[in-house]
Formats: C-alpha cells, structure tokens, sequence
C-alpha cells in the first residue's frame, strides 16, 4: 500500500504530508474502486450465463438466431385483422399478434379514457348518491386482480349468456349470445369509399379553419365559432356525400341460420371478453387520475377567470383545463401503458395477442430465448415511445416560471 | 350597528324544516338543482333495475349446502361451489390428511401481521417472533421433520401460495427497490446507468413476459444439472419485478428532499450510510408511504398471474374446480368468492397505509 502512495509523494514533496490520504478514504478513488468491483461482478454474471446458456443450447440442439421467423408456422389464429392461414410464416403469425395487441389496446384506450373521465368527474360531483358509486366503483374494482376480472367475463360470457338461439337482443340487430356479440353493419356500397374520404378533408378542414381563427383573433381580437363549425362540418360533410351518393340504407342484419347468425359483424367472446376486462379496471384508475387533476386546480383560479368577465365554457377552456391536463396527462400515459401491457393477460383467456402468439411459437420451435426477447421488445418499444412522448410533452407545458 | 348585534339573539328564529334534518339533506345533495336531481333519478333507476335483482340472486334464492345438481333446478347463486370445494380452493393438492399445516401456518402469519400492526409493538422482541415465526411456517408447509410428513412444494398451493409468494415478494422487494432508487441516484455513473438500465427495462415489460422468462428461458441460465424450484423462480421474477416499481416511488421521495437535508448531515460528519439511514430515508419513504403502498397492492394482485405459468395459487385451484363438469355453470359465485379475498387483503392494506400515514405525520 505504501509502495502505491510513494509516486505521489515524489512528484510534489515539497507539499504538506497531510495530503497522504489512504486510496481507501479518497471518496473519489475509492468511487472508482467501487465501481470497478461492481461492473466486474455484472460482467461476471452476464459471462456465467451465456456460456452456460451456449453450453446448454448445444446440448440439447436447440437452434438460434431469427432463422425461424421465415419458417412455416402451421398453427391457425382465431381472428386476424389481415390475411392469415397455418401455411404462412411465423413472422407473418407474430404481425398477427401485434397488430391484435395494438386493436385491443387502441379501442382500450379510447373507451377508458372516456368512461374514467364520466366517473373520475362523477366522484366529484356534489351529488350524494352519484359521487358515493364512483367511489364504491373505484374502490372495488382497483382492489381485484385484473386477470380475475377477466376470467369472470368470460365465463360469464360463456355460462351466463345464452346460446344464439336465445340470444339477448337489446337494440334492433345487435345480439349477445355466448358466441359473442353480433351486430348488423351498412351493406357494403360504393359511397361508403367517399365518405371517409370526406371525414378526412373536413379534418384538414377544421385544423386550418383552427389556426386561421387563432391568427385572426390575434389580429383583430374577434372570437371565431370553431367548435360549433367544426361539429357542422364533421357531421355535415359525409352527410352531403351520403345524401349525392343516393343515401344507400340497406343493412347486413345477422340473422340465426342453424347453430350460429349469418351476416353482420362477429366479435368474439375473447376479445369483448378482454376489452370489458381491461376496461372497467384502468377506468377506475383513469377515475382517480382525473379527479386528483381537477382537484388541483384552485378554486381561486376559476374565480378569478370568471372576474375577468369569461363564459364559463371560456373558464373551463382557457383556464380550468390547460392546467388540470398538465396534472392529468403524465399519469394518464402511465395508465394507458399500463392497459397495453395488460393487455398481454389476453393469453390466459385466448384471445391471439402478441404474447399469445410468441408463445405458441415458443413451444412450437423450442426457441425460447428469441421468443421471449422478441416480447420484451415489442413492449420496451412501446414504452420507450410513450415516455419520449411523455417528455415532449412535458417541456411543452412545463411552467415557465420568471 | 351595536344595537343592532346585540338585538339578534333574542329572537332565535329556527331554520325552516327544508332546510335542516332528513329533508334538507335530501335536498342539500340531492335535489339541489335541476340537473342533480335528474342524474339522481337516473341512478336511482339503475340501482333498482341492478341492486334488488343482484339481491335476490346472491341472498333469497340462493343455495349455500347443496348439491350440484339442485343448484341447477335453482334461480339463485349457487355458494354451494364454494362450501364444496373449499379445501380444494384453498389448499390445492397438498395432501388431505395434513391440510391442517398450511391452515395452521396461515393462521400464523394472519396473527402475527395484525400483531404488527400497531407501531407500539415494533421492538427487536417483534423482528424474532417473524425470524421464529417464519422457520415455523416453512416447518410446517415442508414437513419432514417432527414426524410430520414430508410435502413436496409441487403440491403446495392455493391460499398458502398466494400469501408466501405475496408477502415474500414485498418484504424482499421493498429493501431491494430502496437500494435501486438509492442507485439511481448515486453520484458513480456505472452505478447509476446501470439502475437505470435495470428500472426501465422492467418497467417496460408486462410482468407476463418475466415470468415466460423464469419459466422456460431461465432453465437454460444455470449449469448442467443445477435446477431451482419453479415457485422460487415465479417468487424471484415477481420481487424483481415490484422492486423496480417501488425504486421509482422511492426516487420521487429522494427528489422531494430539500439539498439543506443533504448538506446538514454532511457537516455534522455522517457518511454517506449515517446519512441515508438517519436523515434521509426515514424522511423520504415517509413522503411515499401513500404511492408505495399502491404499489404494494398491486404486486399484491400481480401474484394472480402465476396461473399463467401453472402454478397452482388460489386463482387457479379456483379455475381447476370450474373445470369439474358438475360445477362448471357456477363460475361468477366462484370468482366473486376469490375477488372478496382479494378485495379484503387490499382494502385492509390500503386502509393501514391511510392510519400509518396519520401516525406519522408530524406536521413536518
């Protein structure tokens, strides 16, 4: 130890010999020593277990690489938004997957958003009776595990409902029976081509109107209709289009041909299955979120917007909401991540989501490693996107303070 | 204007019968504008078209010691599900004649965490009865000494199963979180990259695929010969899991201390250790008790995916007895017994973390 310290003393002895500090009591040495002792283990465990896992793959001649994923799958997926059949590809089958995880988490999403907002806003309602169910809803569906909740829809789906000769029948052409929920679609028609044509130009329609009403308000101080012209043009630009294209109202009802409906529009008990699950449970988190966000806005801040004069749609627009959101949204991604990654509980119910599917593969090619890698992937990718939208977000509204 | 303050309490004028009592509050929350008093209406309406006939199910035509086969003839809930099966629900396949070790060793457990729950009782006495109580516990699920039969822990399961993989879970992730969140914010950049490494790449993954990942890919990790159990292996993904979790809620804790904190243990000449134990930490966690516990309970009900690689936990006794023909129908009565379990453990968890939080306080 003493031989370490003498180059030290050598360079500059003309210094105080208070200076001769052990490497043991430098904070910054031994910050380095430490460090040292800390990659050394981690790169000695990475090392253990590679080699073993190499060790272990060729004894039991598993092959590696993404070789596997231009191989035939031969295995069916209940539903697929594209073509598929078992004479296709495990890539192919694992698109499959991820586009299922990304339908179910985007309907997800949307339906959560909107029924945690109603109850979160519920909660805070003066009213006893309304705002004592939000909390009894919150409560109870927060504390049961998501996966429980998604076995008991679909066993309720499958015991509870009837078959589809008894089918519930709510509304004209929608049936509930335990084959799924079946509801009647327009007949397919030419027009139908043009009126989404026609939803996308009044959307550009309405962002330019937007920032057309914003520069002109600047200029000239004079407020612009934008909502209520942009509701006439959503909805009365397809109508138009609908009303020249002949107004087509023919309409694929489901009708019971045997054991099962023909025509209409099959969705199956997994999927609602899921869907309720995942939904009726983040929406109770989504609740909290929003309430929490619009709890931490002052009520000073309200009051002092309508002094000024404001509407009180101009209040909650201009005041109330740009700074509940900054509360609300960091939480809310959270959330909606949350629901994505449950979304992979599918499994346990069968619904072909991506884990599902890697799974399947997995047991077929014996591929674990890749199989379970390809998983973390999909999901770090996810996440990683939303938290850099996350942080966008976030410097976009962070408060600029003096 | 004295005249006047001094006249009013003569005549005690009483609030008009609307607007006190019963019907005052009625009205006062209820009926207190238009627009209240219609979304009252409307769950009034609700309640009766779900409430009553939920009631009338669950309780008046209900069956508790039946049969299968006269639940069928019925119009009620079926509870004989659970009476039925029940030792099958809560113990899974651990032998029949010694089912009464995991009851016992649960009973345990349930008496020493409601020992612990009052902060009086927090002595070194405290942290023995868990060392003595847990060997016991472990005794009695193995077996195999005392001339107690020896169980294999492929046979454990049910209620016990939960609760061990529960409990061991959080007592084991919390410190381990500490020490990431503590990592995170070291001043060494291998350390601190790799906390970061560590915490974002679990928190980007469905607890699901770590579980795939102790299951079938982590066999292929150990040398030739060497196997860990599989619940150990579920235990470990579930601690690793909940830890990088609870680093986060700690990190925001650490964040939420002021630098004055930091520099006045530094000058009283506390290293680094003295310091995170004595000014920091205790501060800190305190902050994050509320976010903490939330997590907890949600690696609380995380154990319930477990069923998914196999192991036999109270979800998944409860599945297989749903599988037996006879009582195949009765799925709701059996899932709503476990969500009642379940729904117990968090709200006394949730309900404990609210008075801890009270106790505390102080005023700081």
């Amino acid at each position: 130890m003493k031989g370490r310290m003498q180059p030290k003393q050598n360079e500059a002895p003309t210094r105080a010999p208070t200076t001769t500090v052990p490497f043991y009591n430098d904070p910054k040495k031994r910050a380095i020593l430490f460090q040292i002792a800390t990659l050394l283990m981690v790169g000695l465990l990475a090392f253990f277990l590679i080699s073993n896992t190499l060790a272990n793959l060729e004894k039991q001649s598993i092959a590696t690489g993404i070789g596997f994923l231009q191989k035939e799958s031969a295995f069916e997926i209940g539903e697929s938004p594209i073509p598929y059949s078992a004479a296709d590809t495990y890539g192919r089958a694992l698109v499959v997957g991820f586009l299922n995880t990304l339908i179910v988490s985007f309907i997800g999403i949307v339906i959560t958003i909107i029924l945690g907002t109603l109850i979160g806003i519920a909660r805070l309602s003066s009213n006893w009776l309304v705002s004592r169910s939000a909390a009894a809803y919150i409560e109870v569906l927060q504390d049961i595990p998501v996966l429980l909740q998604l076995f008991f829809w679909y066993a309720f789906f499958y015991n509870v409902l009837p078959s589809p000769r008894q089918a519930l029948n709510p509304f004209m052409g929608v049936f509930l029976s335990n084959r799924g929920l079946v509801f009647a679609i327009p007949e397919a028609h030419p027009v139908h081509k043009y009126l989404v044509l026609a939803l996308a130009i009044a959307g550009v329609a309405i962002y330019l109107m937007r920032r057309w009403a914003r520069l002109r308000q600047a200029r000239t101080g004079q407020p612009f209709p934008v909502l209520r012209v942009s509701v006439a043009l959503t909805i009365g630009l397809p109508l138009l289009i609908w009303i020249f294209g002949g107004a087509p109202t023919a309409m694929n009802v489901p009708v019971l041909k045997g054991f099962n409906f023909v025509g209409g529009t099959n969705i199956s008990p997994e999927f609602t299955a899921l869907l309720l699950g995942l939904i009726l449970y983040t929406a109770a988190y989504v609740a909290e979120v929003v309430r929490a966000g619009i709890q931490s806005v002052s009520k000073g801040q309200t009051e002092a917007a309508m002094s000024l004069g404001l509407r009180s749609s101009l209040v909650l627009n201009l005041v109330v909401l740009p700074q509940a959101l900054r509360v609300i949204i960091p939480p809310l991604t959270s959330q909606m991540l949350n629901l994505t990654k449950n979304s992979s509980l599918a499994v346990a119910i069968g619904y072909p989501d991506f884990v599902s599917v890697a799974g399947t593969t997995i047991n077929q090619t014996g591929q674990a490693i890749e199989g379970v890698a390809l998983m973390m992937i999909v999901y770090l990718t996810l996440s990683l996107l939303t938290s850099a939208f996350m942080n966008w977000y976030n410097k976009k509204t962070a408060l600029v303070e003096r | 204007m004295n005249a006047e303050i001094e006249r009013q309490p003569e005549e005690e004028i009483k609030p008009p019968v609307a607007s006190v009592g019963v019907i005052g509050w009625i009205r006062a929350n209820l009926f207190s504008s238009w627009f209240n008093s219609i979304l009252t209406l409307i769950t009034l309406y609700v309640l009766w078209k779900t409430v009553p006939p939920f009631f009338r199910w669950a309780v008046i035509d209900s069956n508790w010691f039946s049969t299968a086969e006269v639940c069928r003839g019925s119009e009620g809930a079926c509870w004989s599900i659970i009476p039925a099966n029940i030792r099958f629900i809560l113990f899974g396949f651990f032998p029949y004649e010694s089912q009464w070790r995991p009851l016992v060793a649960m009973i345990l457990l349930v008496a020493l965490l409601f020992y612990s729950r009052d902060r009086k009782h927090w002595k070194k006495s405290l942290a023995y009865a868990w060392v003595i109580g847990l060997v016991v516990m472990g005794l009695l699920m193995k077996g195999g000494i005392l001339g107690l039969a020896s169980v294999e822990t492929t046979q454990w399961g049910g209620l016990p199963l939960t609760l061990m993989l529960s409990v061991f879970g959080l007592t084991a992730a919390y410190p381990l979180g500490v020490i990431l969140a503590l990592g995170r914010q070291s001043k060494m950049p291998a350390v601190k990259t790799l906390c970061i490494i560590y915490i974002e790449m679990i928190r980007g993954v469905p607890l699901i695929t770590l579980l795939f990942m102790s299951s079938v890919v982590f066999p292929l990790f150990l040398p030739e010969g060497m196997t860990v159990n599989v619940i150990l292996r579920a235990q470990a993904a579930i601690i690793m899991f909940t830890a990088a979790y609870i680093a986060e809620v700690v990190r925001g804790g650490l964040q939420g201390m002021s630098k004055g904190q930091y520099e006045a243990a530094e000058s009283m000449g506390l290293n680094y250790y003295q310091t995170m134990r004595l000014v920091i930490l205790p501060q800190a966690l305190k902050i994050v008790i509320p976010p903490t516990v939330s997590q907890l309970i949600s690696a609380l009900k995380d154990t319930s995916l477990v069923v998914i690689i196999a192991l036999y936990d109270l979800l998944k006794t409860t599945q297989s007895v749903l599988s037996d023909p006879a009582w195949m129908a009765f799925s709701s009565e059996a899932y709503i017994f476990v969500a009642l379990i379940y729904f117990l453990c968090c709200y006394f968890m949730s309900s404990y973390s609210r008075r801890l939080e009270k106790e505390l306080d102080t005023g700081l």
